[in-house]
């Protein structure tokens, strides 16, 4: 990963499959986060919830994920990474579903739900089918977890506060403490997301020794506000985040 | 940490130290003599342990079954809720935790929790689906007067999954002072080990009892399963044994109408609420919505213990419908005098539905009350 990177996250399907690809095509983002809704999506705030039970509602299927991804890899070559809760992947099976985000052009999986401990089986199968991994860090993980979050992850996401998703007036203070830990042990590039919203944050966090920020629900306010017409608000937002 | 294939520790990573401290401390505290003493105290002389086992003359005499009944209805709050959260709550008092959170279904969760957290100077919040919260008003307001903060849960389906989503939510940024009080024997590991142990105890009293009464070990044990914390809960003392053990889940309308909770019977293996078990889905792996007339088995999953011996064979797994569960309790109400819970009615109901029964001793968790059910029934008699 190219340093000092935005990585901008999706829901997927919300409003529909082919919004979700205009908005990947007009966000300012050096990689873009996908996520598959879920019905139980216990580590999202309310505006990711909202947006997953909307896209659910209106019909999304998990194949609508490889859709988006494959029409996406048409016309651009920006890192891709999918975001999972685990069931789905269970469900599918975790070799197909490995396999067909692959093969749609994905980069990288993100389970939120799999800690790496639960992850064996599944590490050993993307490897095998030749995508990457990527687990969460927090503020409370111990080194010596970090260590081998690190060693599995092709870069470590680094979740900057306790609790959930969402957008945040400030950064958590345990932010700064917990990119200086993950900064001094690992040995892959360091994303951090979780209540990241404003180019004060970014530049903050930047200046703190991140390598990527990620931003999510905020985008998804915006998603929620203007709907149809949030392509150029997408746009301009994420244009506003850069340094 | 896990049961065969199931159960484990499913969340996210944040979650992972509080998991891993509350590991340690039930460990360590679980054969501490204090803590021992403390518990029993409370579960003797305010819960009203022991409970009888109460030879159901009349019902036996109607069904041609020996039918004992293990009367957990007659618990502090009115079911066997109250062993698990004094145990828990006196866990959370030891690890220095000064709150508590937990979901609640129907309301008997959460009013043995709130009873718990008054007792022991516990600062209380108990998470509940919002459509749940309107449909149990009474355990609402109980609730409330026992200095609980009742949060209703819009998202998703607004029932007890949801109520679980939202604590789990509340844990990940509070844990430091927070311990979440699970009130079924699901979740991230350790959890449904630490259920399972403190609602053990109904299983202990009733072996022996049983013992005392019969001079010999019952044919066989029923109780109903929504998450599965009473079933295991009086199964876990007789594994050994050559008793059979039947978990009865709820049929709902029938399981070929797709609106039950019977996740053993008719569920996929999956994973939700931290765990690997059995739940109801869709071929995406997107969670069902359920239904039960028993509120307190309106759950699309089901403990991992109880995974594990469904697919082991150490217990047999079952169903009834509502309207089954239904009978029951109206006749155990008139033979008997004693009103259940429409949870335990589903136990019930298989002694009649149950064939192979006929003749033999059995022992049923009647696991609560059915005060709490009397506007429901109502209803369905209309």
């Amino acid at each position: 990963m190219i340093s000092k990177s935005l990585i901008v996250f999706f829901p997927a399907g919300y409003p529909r499959k082919e919004k979700t690809l205009d908005f990947m095509f007009s966000a300012d983002a050096d990689a873009i986060e996908l996520g598959i809704p879920f019905s139980d999506p216990v580590a999202d705030g309310v505006a990711i919830q909202k947006a997953y039970y909307e896209a659910l509602s209106s019909g999304f299927r998990v194949g609508d994920v490889f859709w988006i991804a494959r029409e996406f890899r048409k016309k651009d070559s920006r890192k891709l990474i999918l975001m999972s809760y685990y069931n789905p992947i269970y469900t599918t099976g975790m070799r197909e579903f490995a396999e067909r985000a692959y093969e749609s052009g994905f980069d990288a999986i993100l389970v939120v739900d799999l800690p790496f401990d639960e992850a064996k089986d599944f590490v050993e199968i993307c490897r095998d089918v030749g995508i990457k991994n990527v687990f969460l860090a927090a503020p409370n993980t111990s080194e010596q977890r970090l260590a081998k979050i690190d060693e599995l992850s092709c870069f470590v996401y680094l979740v900057s506060t306790y609790g959930v998703t969402g957008a945040r007036e400030k950064v958590s203070r345990l932010a700064f403490e917990a990119l200086r830990r993950a900064k001094k042990i690992c040995k892959k590039p360091v994303a951090i997301g979780f209540g990241v919203s404003k180019k004060e944050h970014v530049t903050e966090l930047f200046n703190a020794g991140a390598d990527a920020v990620v931003v999510g629900s905020a985008v998804v306010e915006l998603i929620s506000k203007f709907k149809e017409e949030a392509d150029k608000k997408i746009a301009e937002f994420t244009s506003g985040l850069r340094p | 940490m896990r049961f065969g294939e199931f159960g484990g520790r499913f969340v996210p990573e944040v979650l992972i130290p509080p998991l891993e401290e509350l590991e340690k401390a039930y460990v360590r505290l679980k054969d501490d003599e204090e803590f021992r003493r403390a518990l029993d105290y409370y579960l003797r002389n305010y819960a009203g342990r022991p409970t009888p086992l109460y030879f159901a003359e009349n019902l036996s005499r109607e069904l041609g079954v020996k039918v004992y009944l293990k009367r957990e209805d007659l618990l502090h709050g009115g079911a066997h809720k109250i062993n698990n959260t004094l145990a828990q709550a006196l866990l959370a008092k030891f690890m220095g935790k000064t709150r508590v959170i937990a979901e609640t279904g129907a309301g008997q969760h959460g009013v043995a929790t709130a009873m718990a957290c008054a007792l022991l100077g516990l600062k209380c919040r108990i998470y509940m689906g919002a459509i749940d919260y309107e449909r149990q008003k009474m355990n609402v307001f109980r609730m409330k007067i026992l200095g609980a903060e009742v949060v209703p849960v819009e998202s998703g389906s607004k029932t007890l999954k949801d109520a679980i989503n939202e604590a789990l939510r509340d844990w990940a940024e509070s844990f430091e002072t927070t311990h979440y009080l699970i009130g079924s024997v699901v979740g991230p590991h350790p959890f449904p080990t630490i259920v399972r142990d403190f609602q053990a105890v109904i299983g202990r009293e009733a072996r022996r009892q049983i013992l005392e009464l019969e001079g010999s070990l019952p044919d066989a044990i029923i109780a109903c399963v929504g998450g599965g914390s009473n079933a295991i809960g009086i199964f876990y003392p007789f594994l050994n044994d050559n008793v059979r053990l039947i978990g009865v889940e709820a049929g709902g309308f029938g399981i070929e109408t797709g609106k039950h909770s019977a996740s053993l019977c008719a569920g996929r293996k999956g994973v939700l609420h931290g765990m690997l078990s059995y739940f109801l889905q869709d071929d995406d792996g997107m969670i069902a919505d359920t239904h039960s007339i028993a509120a307190g088995l309106d759950y699309p999953g089901v403990g991992p213990e109880h995974a594990f011996f469904k697919d082991s064979g150490r217990v047999e797994y079952t169903f009834v419908t509502d309207k089954e569960a239904l009978n029951a309790f109206l006749r155990l109400s008139k033979l008997e005098g004693i009103i259940p819970a429409l949870e335990s009615a589903h136990a019930l109901a298989l002694l009649e539905k149950d064939e192979t029964l006929k003749g033999s001793t059995v022992i049923v968790n009647l696991s609560g009350r059915g005060d709490k059910d009397l506007g429901i029934v109502m209803e369905a008699m209309k």
